[in-house]
C-alpha cells in the first residue's frame, strides 16, 4: 500500500536519507531500528509530508503523496504519532480526542478534492479512553498529565479515527521499561483491528521482535537492513551498526 | 437545559430595550458606544482565541463606518439597514483579500502587518478632500427598511434599537460559534498547530475564516457607530483605536462572548468620567489598570466570574 521510491534527503552536508526503497503492504507490523540521527524520524516525516524529500517518490493506495501537506496525507488515511507528544494543552484529555475526532471526521475538502475525505471507521471516544486506560485521566488538561500519559494521548489522537496506514515514533520512549509492553499491548489491542498496516521507530529490541514480523535497520541515512526481524537482527551489518552501538553504550 | 450565557445575554438586550426609552442621553450614549465597541471586541476574542491579536483591527472599524457613511454619496440610499449591509460586504471582501496574505504570519508580525494596513487606511482617508480630510464628516440616516424614520421623534430609539439588536444578535451567534466544532478550531490551532494539520485541517484556513468574521464584526461596530453617533473621520483607523480594542480585549478576558461588552462598558464609563474630571490622569489610569490585570488577573476581568468554579473542579 505504501510505495517508496529512490527518496533522498540532506541537510547540509548531514544525508539523512540516501537511496531510500521501500515497499510496504497491508496488514504488516514494521519495525524502524537505527542509532540517534540514522534517518528514522526523518523517513517518517518525509512520508507524512512534513518535509519534502530532495529526490524520490512516494505513493499511498497508488496516489503520488510526494511533497504534499500533512493534511492532505492524514486524510488518505495516513496518522502518526510523534516522539515528542503533540498535544492540545489547554485541554482536557476528553477534549483532546473529541477535537481530534471531530476534525477527522469533517467534511472539509482539501484542493476541492471530496474524495479525500477519510472514510469514517469510527471509534467513540470513549471506547479510546477505555481502551488506553486514560479514563481516568479524562478531565484533566493535557499540560498537567505525567509524561508517560501525554505519550498515550500522543498516539491515541492519532488512532481515533481508525487509519489505514500508522507511523508512530518511538512510541515508548520515556516510558518505565516495566510499562513498555502493556502500552505497546494496548496499541496493539486498537490497530489489529482498525488499521491495516503500521510502522514504528523503537531502540528496545525486545520489542521489536515481540511485535513486529519485518524491520528495517537504518545507518547514516541509509536502510542497511530489511527483512524478517529474526534475520535482520542477525545481519552483520546490523549488529556491528545498529546493535553494537547499543551494547556500547550499556558498557558505558 | 437553556444555555446560562445566551439566557443572560438576552436578558441583557431586553433589559436595554426597555431602559432604552427612559435612560438619560448621556446614558444612552454610552451604552451605544459600549455596544459598537463591544462589537468590534468580539471579533477580537475569536482572534485571540486562534492565538492571534490585531493591532489594526481600527481598519475595519473604520472601513465599515465609511461604507455606511458613504452609501448615500456612492448608492444615493441612506437606508439604516442598507448601510449595515454595505459595512458587511465590504469588510468581508477586504479582509478576505488581505487573509490570504495575513494568514501566513503569527504573532508579533501578524499585529504589525495588520497594523500596517490599518495606517494606509488612516492615510489615504486623511488625504481626501472628498471625503473631508482629517475632520471626516457627518452621516445622516435617513430611513429603515425604506420607511423614513429621521423626523418621526423615535430615530435616536429606533436607532439603539437596531444597535442592541445587532450587537445581541453577533454575540448569540457567536456563543454558538465557538461551541461548534468548527470554532473550537481556534482553540486548537493557538494551542497546536502541527497537530491540527496531522489530524487533517488547515490552520491556515481557520485563521482566514476567523479573520474574516472578525473583521465583519469589526465593520459592523463601525457602522454603527457612524449611524449613532452621526460623525466619521479617519482617526477611527488610527493606530490609538486598534489600541483601544486590545486593551478591552486583554482587560476583559476571552472565556465569555459577554466580557466584550462588559469591558468596553468599563472602558467607556471610566473614559468618558476621566476626560471630564481629570483629563490629564486618563492615560495614567489605562497604563496602571494594564499593569494590575495582567499581574493580578491574565485572563482578564472576565476570570473573577469563573473563578469559583475552577477551583471546585480542580
Ligand atoms: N530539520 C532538520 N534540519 C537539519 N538537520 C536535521 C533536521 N532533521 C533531522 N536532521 C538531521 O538528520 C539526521 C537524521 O535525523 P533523524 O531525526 O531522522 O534521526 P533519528 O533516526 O530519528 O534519530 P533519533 O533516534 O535520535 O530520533 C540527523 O543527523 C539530524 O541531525
Ligand atoms: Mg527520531
Amino acid at each position: 500500500m505504501l510505495q517508496v521510491k529512490k527518496l533522498c534527503k540532506t541537510f547540509g552536508a548531514v544525508t539523512a536519507a540516501e537511496n531510500l526503497n521501500v515497499n510496504i503492504d497491508v496488514n504488516s507490523t514494521i519495525g524502524l531500528i537505527g542509532s540517534n540521527g540514522a534517518g528514522k524520524t526523518t523517513f517518517l516525516n518525509m512520508i507524512t509530508g512534513y518535509l519534502s524529500p530532495d529526490s524520490g517518490s512516494i505513493f499511498f493506495r497508488d496516489k503520488n503523496i510526494t511533497g504534499k501537506p500533512p493534511r492532505y496525507i492524514t486524510r488518505q488515511g495516513v496518522y502518526r504519532s510523534f516522539q515528542i507528544p503533540q498535544l492540545f494543552d489547554s485541554m482536557t484529555t476528553e477534549e483532546n480526542l473529541e477535537i481530534s475526532k471531530s476534525i477527522a471526521a469533517s467534511e472539509i475538502s482539501i484542493d476541492g478534492n471530496q474524495e479525500a475525505k477519510v472514510e469514517s471507521k469510527n471509534q467513540s471516544v470513549k471506547e479510546i479512553l477505555e481502551k488506553f486506560q486514560l479514563t481516568e485521566f479524562q478531565n484533566q488538561t493535557a499540560s498537567n498529565l505525567p509524561e508517560g500519559t501525554r505519550k498515550l494521548l500522543d498516539i491515541a489522537m492519532a488512532l481515533i479515527m481508525g487509519p489505514n496506514l500508522l507511523l508512530l515514533d518511538e512510541p515508548t520512549s520515556g516510558v518505565a521499561a516495566e510499562d513498555k509492553f502493556k502500552i505497546m499491548d494496548m496499541i496493539m489491542n486498537v490497530v489489529e483491528t482498525e488499521t491495516t498496516a503500521i510502522i514504528f521507530v523503537e531502540h528496545d529490541m525486545e520489542i521489536i521482535k515481540k511485535y513486529t514480523n519485518r524491520t528495517l535497520a537504518f545507518f547514516n541515512g541509509k536502510i542497511i537492513a530489511d527483512g524478517a526481524t529474526k534475520e535482520v537482527l542477525s545481519h552483520p551489518s546490523v549488529k556491528a551498526n545498529v546493535l553494537g552501538l547499543t551494547s556500547q553504550d550499556s558498557k558505558l | 437545559m437553556p444555555d446560562k450565557t445566551l439566557t443572560f445575554t438576552s436578558i441583557a438586550a431586553l433589559t436595554l430595550v426597555i431602559s432604552g426609552g427612559v435612560l438619560p442621553q448621556w446614558a444612552i450614549f454610552l451604552v451605544t458606544v459600549s455596544l459598537c465597541y463591544g462589537t468590534v471586541v468580539l471579533g477580537m476574542i475569536l482572534l485571540a482565541r486562534t492565538g492571534l491579536v490585531s493591532f489594526g483591527h481600527g481598519l475595519y472599524y473604520c472601513l465599515g463606518a465609511y461604507s455606511a457613511g458613504t452609501s448615500k454619496l456612492f448608492w444615493g440610499i441612506s437606508d439604516l439597514i442598507f448601510m449595515l449591509l454595505t459595512a458587511i460586504i465590504l469588510t468581508a471582501t477586504i479582509s478576505f483579500a488581505l487573509g490570504f496574505l495575513l494568514r501566513k504570519y503569527r504573532s508579533i508580525f501578524f499585529a504589525m502587518l495588520s497594523l500596517a494596513f490599518s495606517m494606509i487606511l488612516y492615510g489615504l482617508l486623511s488625504k481626501s478632500s472628498y471625503l473631508g480630510s482629517t475632520d471626516g464628516f457627518n452621516v445622516t440616516t435617513q430611513t429603515i427598511f425604506g420607511y423614513d424614520f429621521l423626523d418621526s421623534g423615535y430615530a435616536r430609539y429606533i436607532i439603539f434599537l437596531i444597535t442592541t439588536f445587532t450587537a445581541w444578535l453577533c454575540c448569540f451567534l457567536m456563543h454558538l460559534y465557538l461551541k461548534s466544532n468548527k470554532g473550537r478550531l481556534a482553540d486548537a490551532v493557538k494551542d497546536n498547530e502541527l497537530r491540527v494539520e496531522y489530524l487533517g485541517a488547515s490552520a491556515a484556513k481557520i485563521i482566514h475564516t476567523n479573520y474574516v468574521i472578525s473583521a465583519v464584526l469589526a465593520g459592523l461596530g463601525g457602522a454603527l457607530m457612524a449611524i449613532s453617533i452621526g460623525h466619521i473621520d479617519p482617526e477611527m483607523s488610527y493606530w490609538t483605536t486598534s489600541g483601544e480594542f486590545v486593551f478591552i480585549t486583554i482587560m476583559a478576558g476571552t472565556s465569555s462572548v459577554l466580557a466584550p461588552f462588559f469591558g468596553s462598558m468599563l472602558f467607556t464609563t471610566v473614559r468618558s468620567f476621566a476626560y471630564e474630571y481629570s483629563p490629564d490622569t486618563w492615560q495614567l489610569l489605562l497604563g496602571t489598570t494594564m499593569l494590575i490585570i495582567i499581574i493580578f488577573l491574565p485572563d482578564g476581568l472576565w476570570s473573577l466570574f469563573t473563578r469559583k468554579k475552577k477551583h471546585r473542579s480542580v
